[in-house]
């Protein structure tokens, strides 16, 4: 049997209480056995259903009893049929015992394996446990349930729970439910068992795991607090990214007759000197390059092997410090996690005590590692306690890199305070947002939180795998909507915001009125052209305003457009204002254009021009003034503007020419015809 | 060459493959030309002021450094970040109030000085930072310092330098590149010992030379040093030179440092061009969104990319990517469709339909909830995060539902969980809200938000449930173990732990090894590895006592044997491979192999019975077969 190679034997509960869950289980576990024709296709799957009408299993038909189990697919190796299966459980009609269904599953097991494959047989159970389990012909359901843990451990099989409760429960007997979870936990206790309540369909999705993966030690040997201290540990990484399956290039070359085609790509990579592209230079003849400043250093790989950092193996201590020094952002990759050696009781305490220290006195400690020998870098990362609340599972910490010196960029930014009155929000705008805030609660008091990263999967695996199978059956169907249960990661909670909908609006309220100044003007406009200075800074108190104006410019007002703008495109504290007042100032010219009466804007947007036309030679942007020029054009022809651009024309302006502006890609000729040409055109 | 001057060779570059990148990218200007300009007054060399960085305590040296050697140090420091970071910037290094003159004008008291092969403003070179670090020793003898602005005198050594650095700076249009001054000096009143109608006109000569620096669009920035009892003034002069007001002149004296850590720190900090990454809209519901800029604060900076040389010429190659199909071995372009093999079929796709199924939410951000901070545990982390900052073009608006948002968030102690729909890895994020920290006037925490990736469930592992014990409870330390294990991690404190403080050892050797190379010198100097713990302090007797006590209270008294004890058990899998070895030994023993080998029988033989050979002789079992039998025949020296 090959290595990891697992029997999975799912143990799903389709009595009346789970229907309408069932669509969901249906989704996650043909994903589990989609994944697994992809990863792990030698696995083998088999189903069990109880709370089924019928009654279908070997142990009925030896002893007796096990009423309303059946198993609709014996344990075997991953194919489509279990996928199509899955696809579509029948709905039972009676209450499932949860703990009979595990018993037959476990004998499906045993007569298969019997002793072998220790560790990789396992359980998937998936019920609601609202359902009273039988009573045993003898004993308590204490007993019985202890006694089968006992065989289950002995026969090396691990059991994975999955409770479906809270809003997904509907009403039920609260006593049955106590008992219930009292009997699973001694599965949990007693047992490699994963108990596991969900409360949501997102994280029914997220807590089976779809994909096995074992472990690989990252690191095994000393933490070395001291010279004379060393606690013997094994690091593993605890996050890592599962990445978007890599396809492979494909090629529609090879005969539609040839049936053992791969078609696949092949890429080649081939060196050509500079001066010869003629030449390919074989691999020998290669010699690896460096850049230092303008210079190129070839250096080859033995001679870089010879000089190149090259620490010793180890994981040290530099010291603890407040945890309030390292700030959570500064995290830098995926994280590891730091165990004692298994059954080394001594370091199982040390690391115990240390961690429980840590987190009274709310410290971290900093650690060198280089985790294996012959590596050219090390790390310099903070190792944060993980205090265990369960019996069953040791204390150990989470260690996360931190970055040097050199990864920092350290760019400067505004204070938030420096911006003017008009930027800071007022006590009702603060509090409008602080209640925001609570009523957008993703983990309410006495409530399950919602969306936690353990619990909720990847939309876009999801939905690759649902497609990989789809296009398996229908070659050419499209891209499904994504599922309405995996909406709900990317999207907000429509219901959340419905229930408290009157802090939404208020919120909104708050916020929305303040609306878009930029686009604003233009419509102020229409109404009077003069004297509407400053109306956009409605907002800003009057004396500030001044003051404000008088530092810097931040916007071209109606009044002093030509002003505003040299002073904006002027601004030398960022390279965007030259965009931005250009920007604006077209904005500006246009909405003189379109809202003059009888031309009586038009001798104030020329000298907008003429200022915008200095500002775009000066700041080396003619582009961007003879596209604007262009445009403008374009838009009096549309809107029976003509007589502006006659204007224009009888005012000499011109395009920027290359002459003027060495960007400009504009000949003196077409400058100075371009507005005289199109006059001709027009008329 | 063409690679050299590649302007998109930048080692910051993030691999964001959003095209609004890109484009904001190219809009901000991305050279940066500086003249580095050094007071070289005799009162930049007799001020002195203590060099103590109080972190690191073993290392005390009470010598004093003067002023001019701070700032050569942090000059040379800047340079070597530059080479490395940004070789597309051009440097020029002028000293004034010198002895000699070296300069196109031909100005007194104004020395630039440079390297062989390099224009005075040019990229930074090896020879340039190799040159300039050793310039202290050979100052006084080819340069040489002198007064500043003394009486009877007409010379104005200030005017001069400014002068000569806006003509260094003459070349490349001020829009594609940034334009720089940094003045170094501790003189804050340069024509004090000057009066009456000389003094008013040399200020006003040299503010109105400044002045037309500043119109040429490069700017003026001052690196003022204190004397250590008498604080910069900068409103006696250099306020007006540069154009401070109000309130940016309070700050700017509340950041005039005296130490040589305060100057590097100033320097690195203006090195740095704010360059942002993506610019996006955060949707809160609907009808409120927040214009946001992403900025990449930080990131692994690792060694820059290889260009391959061919290795007579040593001249760069170019490399050439061809696609063949497997099948009929043709030439084919690059394809658009992918396949996947399932259930022994090749499911195909197209690269749009891929896009597609990436295209999981509308919208670049979209706000799903708030948890509160303790909800952010230390596992959910993927990679570096990004740093959010309202945009500067962004409207008044959106700029005060952003800092009303921040600030709520900061007092009810929350953090936002929202959905990133990027193109390469949509994702779930946290927003946690950062406060503005500025130490002694130098912002060491910008404010605004940092966006954490957090992991799916599909990308967090198990391991703690995996080594839970099913024999029962597993022991947890007792109160007393506790005990001891504060009083050590009291006495193991880092107080002022900063992530800044520890350079990258393998990337700071990189680097000492091609200046070496670049210099064609034969050492290369050792680099202090600055990351080894602090063997010293860990001697300190209270130390030692603590690491003792907590070591015997877990440990009890006999900790070294258990030691030896531990590593010596053999688990389960070395018992196996032990009786394996033991196994192919004995088997080993029927074959003569020396007869095979001579009579090429050896690879008549199976797998199976060459392994035994390999396995008993400690060698390496895999490869094919033809790899095995000529494994054996190197061994047995044939």
């Amino acid at each position: 049997m090959a290595r990891n190679k697992e029997a999975l034997l799912l143990l799903l509960d389709v009595g009346p209480s789970m229907h309408y869950v069932l669509p969901e289980v249906e989704k996650v576990c043909s994903m589990l056995v989609q994944k697994k024709l992809i990863y792990n296709k030698y696995d083998e799957v088999g189903i069990v259903l109880f709370g089924t009408e019928d009654t279908d299993n070997e142990l009925t038909t030896e002893v007796g009893g096990y009423q309303h189990v059946v198993v609709m697919k014996n344990s075997k190796v991953v194919d489509g049929d279990i996928v199509e299966a899955l696809q579509q459980l029948p709905r039972g009609t009676s209450d499932g015992d949860f703990l009979d269904a595990v018993i037959v599953a476990m004998d499906m097991l045993i007569k298969k394996f019997g002793e072998t494959n220790k560790g990789k047989k396992r359980l998937c159970l998936i019920t609601n446990a609202q359902c009273p389990i039988k009573d045993p012909y003898e004993g308590s359901k204490e007993e019985q349930v202890t006694t089968i843990a006992k065989q289950m451990t002995a026969h090396g099989m691990r059991m994975e729970s999955i409770i479906i409760r809270g809003t997904l429960s509907q009403d039920a007997n609260k006593e049955i439910i106590d008992e219930n979870d009292r009997l699973l936990n001694i599965f949990s206790k007693e047992t490699s068992t994963r108990l596991l309540y969900v409360e949501d369909p997102i994280s029914l999705f997220g807590a089976l795991k779809t994909r096995n993966i074992t472990p690989v030690t990252v690191f095994k040997g000393d933490l070395e607090l001291g010279p004379k201290l060393r606690i013997k540990v094994l690091v593993y990484k605890k996050t890592q990214e599962e990445k978007f399956p890599t396809l492979k290039k494909y090629s529609d070359k090879a005969p539609q007759t040839d049936k053992f085609a791969t078609h696949e790509v092949k890429v080649d990579y081939e060196y050509k000197s500079a001066e010869d592209p003629d030449k390919v230079v074989p691999p020998d003849q290669r010699i690896k390059g460096y850049r230092y400043g303008p210079q190129i250093v070839p250096i080859s790989s033995a001679e870089w092997d010879a000089v190149k950092f090259k620490p010793e193996k180890g994981v040290k201590l530099l010291g603890f410090t407040d945890s309030s020094n390292i700030l959570r952002h500064q995290y830098m990759k995926d994280v590891y996690v730091f165990i004692a050696e298994p059954g080394n009781t001594k370091a199982v305490l040390a690391v115990s005590a240390l961690s429980r220290a840590m987190k009274e006195m709310n410290k971290v400690a900093i650690l060198r590692c280089a985790w294996r020998q012959g590596q050219s870098n090390v790390v310099i990362g903070v190792l944060t306690p993980n205090v265990s609340d369960r019996e069953n599972i040791p204390d150990s910490f989470y260690f996360n890199i931190l970055p040097f010196a050199e990864d920092v960029r350290e760019f400067q930014f505004p204070s938030f305070s420096s911006f003017p009155a008009s930027c800071q929000p007022n006590k009702q705008q603060l509090e409008s947002a602080a209640n925001f805030i609570k009523m957008l609660d993703l983990a309410p008091d006495g409530k399950k939180e919602v969306l936690l990263p353990d619990f909720t999967p990847n939309p876009v695996l999801a939905r690759f795998y649902h497609y990989l199978d789809l296009k398996s059956k229908h070659p050419d169907a499209s891209v499904p909507p994504l599922d309405y249960t995996l909406r709900k990661i990317t999207e907000p909670e429509t219901n959340l915001i419905l229930q408290k909908e009157s802090v939404v609006d208020s919120f909104r309220r708050s916020f929305e009125l303040q609306g878009n100044p930029l686009k604003k003007p233009r419509r102020l406009l229409r109404d009077k052209t003069s004297d509407e200075a400053g109306k956009e800074n409605i907002t800003a108190p009057p004396a500030n305003l001044i003051e404000y104006k008088s530092v810097k410019v931040e916007n071209i007002g109606d009044l002093t457009p030509v002003q505003d703008f040299e002073a904006m495109i002027s601004r030398r504290d960022s390279p965007d204002w030259v965009l931005k007042a250009i920007k604006d100032m077209k904005n500006k010219i246009f909405g003189m254009v379109e809202d003059s009466h009888e031309g009586d804007n038009y001798p104030k947007a020329l000298e907008c021009l003429i200022a915008l036309r200095k500002g775009c030679i000066l700041e080396q942007e003619p582009k961007q003034f003879n596209d604007f020029l262009k445009h403008l054009y374009n838009f009096c022809q549309e809107k029976n503007l003509q007589s502006f651009c006659e204007y224009l024309a009888s005012k000499g302006l011109t395009l920027i020419p290359k002459t003027e502006a060495i960007d400009s890609d504009v000949t003196d000729e077409e400058a100075r015809s371009f507005l005289v040409k199109s006059e001709s055109k027009s008329d | 060459m063409d690679i050299e001057d590649d302007p998109d060779y930048d080692i910051f570059r993030d691999d964001e493959d959003d095209p609004d990148a890109q484009i904001s990218r190219e809009n901000d200007s991305t050279k940066e030309y500086v003249v580095y300009l050094v007071d070289a007054s005799s009162k930049m060399f007799n001020t002195t002021c203590p060099s103590s960085s109080p972190q690191e305590e073993g290392n005390k040296e009470d010598e004093a450094e003067s002023h001019f050697q701070i700032a050569l140090s942090s000059i040379s420091h800047s340079l070597k970040a530059q080479i490395i970071n940004k070789s597309y910037d051009q440097v020029a290094i002028c000293f004034f109030n010198t002895r000699e003159r070296k300069n196109l004008q031909d100005l007194n008291g104004v020395y630039v000085f440079n390297v062989a092969d390099r224009d005075y403003l040019d990229r930074p070179t090896a020879r340039l930072i190799k040159e300039f670090d050793n310039l202290e020793e050979s100052f006084s003898k080819n340069i040489g310092s002198q007064h500043g602005v003394m009486p009877g005198t007409r010379e104005n050594p200030l005017y001069n330098a400014i002068w000569v650095a806006q003509a260094l700076l003459r070349k490349g249009s001020a829009k594609t590149v940034d334009k720089r001054i940094l003045l170094f000096t501790n003189e804050d009143d340069p024509f004090g010992r000057v009066t009456g109608a000389i003094k008013s006109d040399m200020t006003r000569t040299t503010l109105q030379r400044a002045k037309d620096t500043q119109d040429l669009g490069i700017t003026i920035e001052l690196l003022p040093l204190s004397c250590p009892n008498e604080i910069f003034d900068i409103s006696k002069f250099y306020a007006d030179l540069i154009g401070l007001e109000g309130d940016d002149l309070v700050n700017f004296m509340a950041s005039a440092g005296n130490k040589l850590e305060d100057m590097k720190d100033q320097l690195r900090k203006r090195m740095f061009t704010k360059r942002r990454v993506n610019k996006f809209k955060f949707t809160l519901v609907d009808g409120v969104s927040i214009d946001l800029n992403s900025y990449a604060l930080i990131r692994p900076t690792v060694p820059g990319s290889i260009t391959w040389l061919d290795s007579v010429t040593n001249r760069p190659l170019k490399s050439e990517r061809n696609f063949f199909c497997a099948d009929t071995g043709a030439l084919v372009e690059e394809s658009t469709t992918r396949f996947h093999p399932y259930k022994s079929q090749n499911i195909v796709f197209s690269t749009k339909e891929l896009s597609e199924i990436k295209r999981v939410a509308t919208g670049h951000l979209n706000l799903l909830g708030f948890k509160p901070l303790s909800y952010l545990r230390d596992y959910y982390n993927l990679k570096p995060s990004t740093f959010l900052y309202p945009s500067d073009e962004s409207t008044e608006g959106s700029m005060c539902t952003f800092i009303a948002l921040h600030r709520s968030m900061i007092q009810l102690n929350r953090f936002a969980v929202a959905f990133s729909g990027s193109s390469s890895r949509p994702q779930m994020v946290a927003l946690i809200s950062q406060d503005e920290v500025i130490q002694s006037g130098v912002q060491i925490e910008p404010p605004g938000m940092h966006m954490i990736y957090l992991p799916y469930s599909d990308d967090i592992r198990l391991i703690e449930e995996r080594y839970s014990d099913t024999s029962g409870a597993v022991t947890k330390a007792s109160d007393d173990q506790i005990k001891k294990a504060a009083d050590l991690i009291k006495r193991v404190d880092l107080k002022d732990f900063s992530v800044f403080q520890f350079s990258n050892p393998a990337l700071q050797r990189h680097y000492e090894v091609l200046q070496a190379l670049a210099l064609e010198e034969d050492e290369i100097p050792e680099i202090k590895d600055e990351t080894l713990p602090d063997e010293e302090g860990m001697a300190r007797p209270r130390v030692v006592r603590a690491l003792e006590e907590f070591k015997t209270s877990v440990y009890g008294e006999n900790y070294d044997e258990e030691s030896e004890h531990g590593t010596g058990k053999p688990t389960e899998a070395s018992k196996k491979r032990k009786a394996h070895t033991e196994y192919a030994m004995k088997e080993c023993e029927n074959y003569d192999w020396g007869e095979l080998a001579d009579t090429g029988k050896l690879k008549d033989l199976t797998v199976v019975e060459l392994k035994y050979y390999l396995s008993g002789h400690n060698l390496p079992v895999s490869g094919k077969k033809e790899a095995l039998v000529s494994r054996i025949l190197t061994h047995m020296g044939k």
